[in-house]
């Protein structure tokens, strides 16, 4: 299949360009789609004997748009034509199609197509499933692997996203620059929950893995639509930094390895190369944004040899520029850590203690506070917050994890709890 | 004389290559580049990020002016090179043709023939 491997990838190249012109030729999903599938099952037949086009977008919008008005007028009782003024160009060459193609409207055409993926009335798990069947067109049957659902159900999911934007207005009118910014905004935000819904899973999971592929890519077809911005470029390096550790992430036991315990040697070094040269081109705007300062953090991490390289006073400041723009208890949190590493666990305490009330049912909470008590020495504390941490686990590796900590306390013998330093 | 094999494909379909495919092309094209390795033919060798880790500097007038991006948008992005000591095109192109059988499909490379070369100290 050696031979046909690049017609596949041609056409997975293409499909987010292609269906988008052909949703704003047809302005329906469903049209659009068939006639991309119609033009791709043509190139399937005649690209191994004629060879590729020079312009394999170009070809396929070109015949899918053909096709499509031919189903168009088959179903033409069931379903309305489109206006004469979408009709009436039909006969233009290719070249000029192609041309048009660099125009001004493609780039609206794709970020339309993702924008619709992300309709406000659509849970984020209909989003992600539907990015990854229209706009990445990935089968269903891996869809349905990668969320562990049957196909059917994966299905009909689908289905009903569909349903509820067609019964919405998809808006086709060229975005403003302002709304063009919110869109990509949105747009944004739903790459990173596909993004972590593979990561969070895990990478052992194959399936799971393929969610942060597409999201990298679909990142990276954003990026070239929009180059110059930054958030965008943060967002891409925060998913590659972040991708970039998978196999050292989890042992063979399907443990969680932390950072600082994981062999950087297993990093994938070309993706943290990719990585930390999108933060540096972003933060040279210097509009910072919480992609990018997220992204500066992952490539702090990246750039230490070893874990006893990183450079955590570096760390705690990104944190503290992201309290900033995004103060929330989680970050405060984050920069705990750091601040334990830079300045040892009392200072880290001190910012740890006023979070109880907001965290109290978070999981890291407990499990950071109890590492940091261990630390200090005071044991009956340190086993009680790991207590905690176990009842709210997500997982059971996360559970595995906090059980190593409390093993380890209870071969220690019993401190008196009056070291406490704060 | 060096001869400067430089390659051309579409990114995007390439990075939708998934792990499995990549490995097994770029070890494809290792036992090309280990053939000429053989014969004492092959000098350095890279491939690039993609474009959109790309950053260009515009010589202008005055002080360059930096894009974000490549620099230019093309339908083809340059991806690689090869650089190879042969004795002759015929020698340079037959080593291509290699390349592009470990690597068939769309995209293709431009045989240049290399000015200046100042060799590696990077190993």
């Amino acid at each position: 299949m050696v031979d046909n491997a690049w017609i596949a990838a041609a056409l997975t190249a293409a499909r987010p360009q292609a269906l988008s012109a052909l949703l704003r030729y047809f302005r329906n999903l469903d049209t659009a789609e068939e006639a991309f599938q119609e033009a791709s099952l043509r190139a399937v037949r005649t690209w191994p004997d004629k060879g590729p086009p020079r312009d394999a977008t170009a070809w396929l919008i070109f015949v899918g748009r053909n096709c499509g008005v031919d189903v168009v007028r088959k179903t033409r009782r069931n379903v309305a034509l489109p206006s004469e003024e979408y009709l009436s160009d039909l006969d233009d060459a290719e070249v000029d199609i192609a041309e048009r193609l660099d125009g001004a409207h493609y780039r609206d055409d794709i970020l339309r197509l993702l924008f619709v993926c992300c309709h406000p009335d659509l849970l984020a798990n209909q989003q992600i499933a539907l990015a990854l069947r229209i706009v990445a067109g990935l089968p269903l049957r891996r869809i349905a692997r990668a969320f562990l659902v049957g196909e059917a159900a994966m299905e009909q999911r689908i289905t009903r996203a569909k349903a509820r934007i067609a019964a919405n207005n998809v808006p086709f009118d060229p975005p403003d620059a302002e709304s063009r910014l919110q869109r990509l905004g949105v747009v944004a935000v739903m790459l990173y929950l596909v993004f972590n819904e593979g990561y969070s899973r895990g990478h052992s999971d194959p399936d799971a893995a393929l969610l942060c592929d597409e999201a990298i890519r679909l990142g990276r077809l954003l990026q070239h639509l929009f180059p110059t911005e930054p958030e965008i470029m943060g967002l891409v390096a925060l998913m590659l930094l972040q991708h970039a550790r998978h196999r050292a992430r989890v042992d063979a036991g399907g443990q969680i390895v932390l950072l600082e315990d994981q062999d950087r040697t297993l990093w994938d070094g070309p993706m943290l190369a990719e990585g930390r040269a999108l933060v540096e081109k972003a933060l040279r705007h210097q509009e910072p944004g919480t992609y990018q300062i997220q992204a500066a953090i992952a490539a702090q991490h990246a750039r230490a040899k070893r874990a006893e390289d990183t450079d955590w006073g570096a760390i705690d400041r990104l944190y503290q520029s992201l309290e900033v723009i995004q103060p929330s208890p989680v970050v405060t949190l984050n920069r705990a850590v750091a601040v334990s590493k830079a300045r040892g666990p009392a200072a880290a305490l001190a910012l740890v203690t006023p979070l109880a009330e907001k965290l109290d049912g978070y999981f890291h909470y407990h499990g950071v506070r109890g590492g940091l008590l261990l630390q200090l020495g005071n044991a009956a504390g340190a086993r009680e917050a790991f207590n905690r941490a176990i009842a709210l686990a997500g997982s059971p590796a996360e559970a595995a994890h906090i059980r190593l900590h409390l093993d380890r306390l209870a071969a220690l013998p019993a401190l008196p709890p009056a070291t406490i330093a704060n | 004389m060096l001869y400067a094999v430089l390659c051309y494909n579409d990114e995007n379909a390439v990075a939708t290559w998934s792990k499995e495919e990549d490995d097994a092309c770029m070890a494809r094209l290792g036992k090309v580049e280990d053939g000429m390795k053989a014969k004492g033919k092959m000098g350095p060798v890279a491939r690039l990020l993609p474009t959109t880790s790309a950053t260009t500097l515009r010589k202008t007038s005055g002080e360059p002016f930096i894009i974000d991006g490549p620099f230019a948008e093309t339908k083809e992005q340059f991806l690689g090179f090869y650089i190879a000591d042969c004795d002759s095109l015929e020698e340079a192109m037959a080593f291509a043709k290699d390349l592009a059988e470990a690597n068939p499909g769309a995209g293709g490379y431009e045989i240049r023939p290399v000015g200046i070369f100042h060799p590696s100290e990077l190993g």
